[in-house]
């Protein structure tokens, strides 16, 4: 009898106590994202080059002297912000778009129809991982770089009016861009269209800007998603450009860009065929 | 169980799925039929809700899949055995699937082992042949122990040993009363595997049927005669509307007539028979019938426009 058969089946795998939501999606994501080896050389790149700049950078001031625009804070954490950055954006559109270039999308997705709860899982714990190693390379870039600039006397500490605060948000820039390409890459679903979009929007539009008459640039320059604009963040000092924002409100123009493609990007993964 | 209204799909101009309506049942087998190109996977990312109806609806025991209390626990779907991410091992392939519905760790070495993995479960599934693929899709699919499975075209890429393994998967995960639909293109691997057939040709539903209605049910009646006297026995049939046709060896198949019909002919005209047998007809066949069907009628109507 079959309906006998349903009754007396063994049950392999015990009921769910309550509806899959974040929790296991937040944990199945972590898992994903530290299986594959894409992630752990994008992060080795990013701690690499963050911190050899901060070397290069100090100890190029420590021989030669410096300008007088110089920050010492600035000087050990620009490696993170100009350069670190391009490559986290590199994993954040991967986290996404791999899903798409294999397919695995539709797996992922047929275990977990939710989709919002999907989407959400995936930046949290991109973001996550992403902050907390961004935040250990902004304190030895900066640990780095003062030692070597120590020997001169240019060097900063962590008590000093606004340098904890440089400190922390290049770790956190690094992580708004992260979630910048993240939402690119959900709208373009592509993982070389993602980055070459998120470049053109970090590079090529400051560029262009450049050609406006230069009163205008000065006034346009502060909202611009790249660029100059990034110089605040990682200073203790304010902008030697009095038209750019100070570190928070240059922090909060990035995040409103990220937050608004992520916002679209969640509206299109919600809606889309997968 | 799976239950499919008015369900249909269109992207741009073209028609992928049209107004489709059926219901599969648990405790069988059911077969989804149809030539390559015909809607068979487009109907099934319906039912895992990728991809949205453009009208109808589609329901996984009584609701629509995205409202379902837990996905793994209700269907197990194996749609693409390469829509794996192939940096990932085998066992965090699974790990990361069944985290997502609080499937304990154990029951992902138990499904390993149920198809048979467990020597490359730490490797990375870049390189599985289309065969450890196939069985890796199905180990996901069978994860959350779920009511209703749904293969996509299981036995690609599978030597003879792991149709046969597969067949019995299937037809044991029936028994058990779950619902189990399976898709192919192959007529001959529903005809050994299938209790029940849903066949499709551009989008439309077809036949609806039990399997052994489908092949009982086409027009092609057929019978295998021997015969001495086969000049004789040819003028009769034909005249009886019938058709005889060259067979293997000295085998004949007279087309369009039963076998008692053809018994009673011989008899009547004194024709001595060797051998008389009524020719099953392959599901390739009726399948064939059906389809052609469909396209002809399809052509008349796009010509009347």
């Amino acid at each position: 009898m079959t309906t006998a058969a349903i009754n007396t089946r063994i049950r392999a795998v015990p009921a769910a106590a309550k509806r899959p939501g974040l929790p296991g999606a937040l944990r199945s994501e972590l898992t994903k994202i530290l299986s594959v080896r894409s992630t752990y050389w994008t992060l080795l790149a990013f701690v690499a080059a963050s911190i050899a700049w901060a070397v290069l950078d100090c100890a190029g001031i420590a021989s030669h002297g410096h300008g007088p625009d110089f920050n010492a804070a600035e000087a050990s954490l620009t490696g993170q912000v100009a350069l670190g950055e391009l490559i986290i954006v590199v994993l954040g559109a991967l986290v996404i778009t791999s899903e798409y270039s294999t397919g695995m999308i539709r797996t992922s997705l047929a275990v977990m129809p939710r989709r919002g709860v999907l989407y959400a899982a995936k930046a949290m714990v991109f973001a996550a991982v992403t902050f907390a190693l961004s935040l250990i390379t902004s304190f030895t870039s900066f640990f780095i770089g003062q030692a070597i600039l120590s020997s001169k006397h240019y060097n900063t500490t962590l008590t000093q009016p606004g340098v904890l605060r440089a400190v922390l948000l290049s770790a956190a820039i690094v992580t708004v861009f992260g979630l910048f390409a993240y939402g690119a890459g959900a709208i373009i679903r592509n993982t070389a269209g993602a980055i070459s979009a998120i470049l053109g929007f970090i590079f090529l539009i400051p560029l262009l800007a450049q050609a406006l008459p230069n009163a205008w640039f000065a006034d346009l320059q502060r909202w611009l998603p790249g660029g100059g604009a990034l110089e605040p963040i990682a200073r203790s000092t304010p902008p030697i450009d009095g038209h750019l924002f100070s570190a928070w409100g240059e922090f909060a123009v990035f995040s409103g860009y990220a937050a608004v493609l992520l916002a679209v990007g969640a509206w299109l993964f919600i809606r889309r065929d997968a | 169980m799976i239950e499919a209204r008015g369900l249909s799909k269109r992207y741009g101009d073209k028609v992928a799925v049209d107004d489709l309506t059926f219901t599969v049942r648990p405790g069988r087998v059911t077969g989804f039929l149809g030539p390559n190109g015909a809607g068979k996977t487009t109907t099934m990312r319906m039912i895992l809700g990728l991809d949205r109806p453009t009208a109808g609806s589609v329901t996984v025991n009584g609701k629509p899949f995205a409202a379902v209390y837990s996905a793994m626990r209700e269907v197990g779907a194996l749609l693409d055995a390469k829509a794996v991410h192939g940096g990932r091992s085998a066992y965090n392939h699974l790990l990361c699937l069944a985290e997502t519905n609080a499937i304990p760790r154990r029951r992902v070495d138990e499904v390993i082992g149920i198809v048979g993995l467990e020597e490359v479960a730490r490797k990375r599934s870049k390189g599985f042949s289309l065969g450890m693929s196939q069985r890796l899709g199905i180990a996901a699919a069978l994860l959350g122990d779920p009511d209703v499975l749904m293969f996509d075209e299981p036995v690609n890429g599978l030597d003879p040993e792991g149709i046969r393994w597969i067949r019995l998967l299937m037809w044991s995960l029936a028994a058990e009363g779950r619902t189990v639909f399976v898709s192919s293109h192959l007529m001959s691997e529903m005809e050994n595997t299938a209790d029940h057939l849903i066949v499709i040709g551009r989008g439309k539903l077809i036949a609806d049927c039990p399997i052994a209605e489908f092949t009982a049910d086409g027009t092609s009646l057929a019978t295998n005669v021997k015969t001495p006297d086969d000049q004789r026995l040819a003028a009769v049939v034909t005249a009886a509307g019938g058709r005889l046709e060259r067979g293997e060896g000295d085998e004949l198949t007279v087309r369009g007539l039963s076998a008692e019909e053809v018994g009673q002919l011989a008899l009547t005209n004194g024709i001595l028979l060797h051998y008389l047998a009524p020719a099953r007809v392959s599901l390739e066949e009726a399948f064939m019938e059906l389809t052609a069907d469909s396209v002809e009628y399809q052509a008349k109507t796009g010509a009347q426009k």
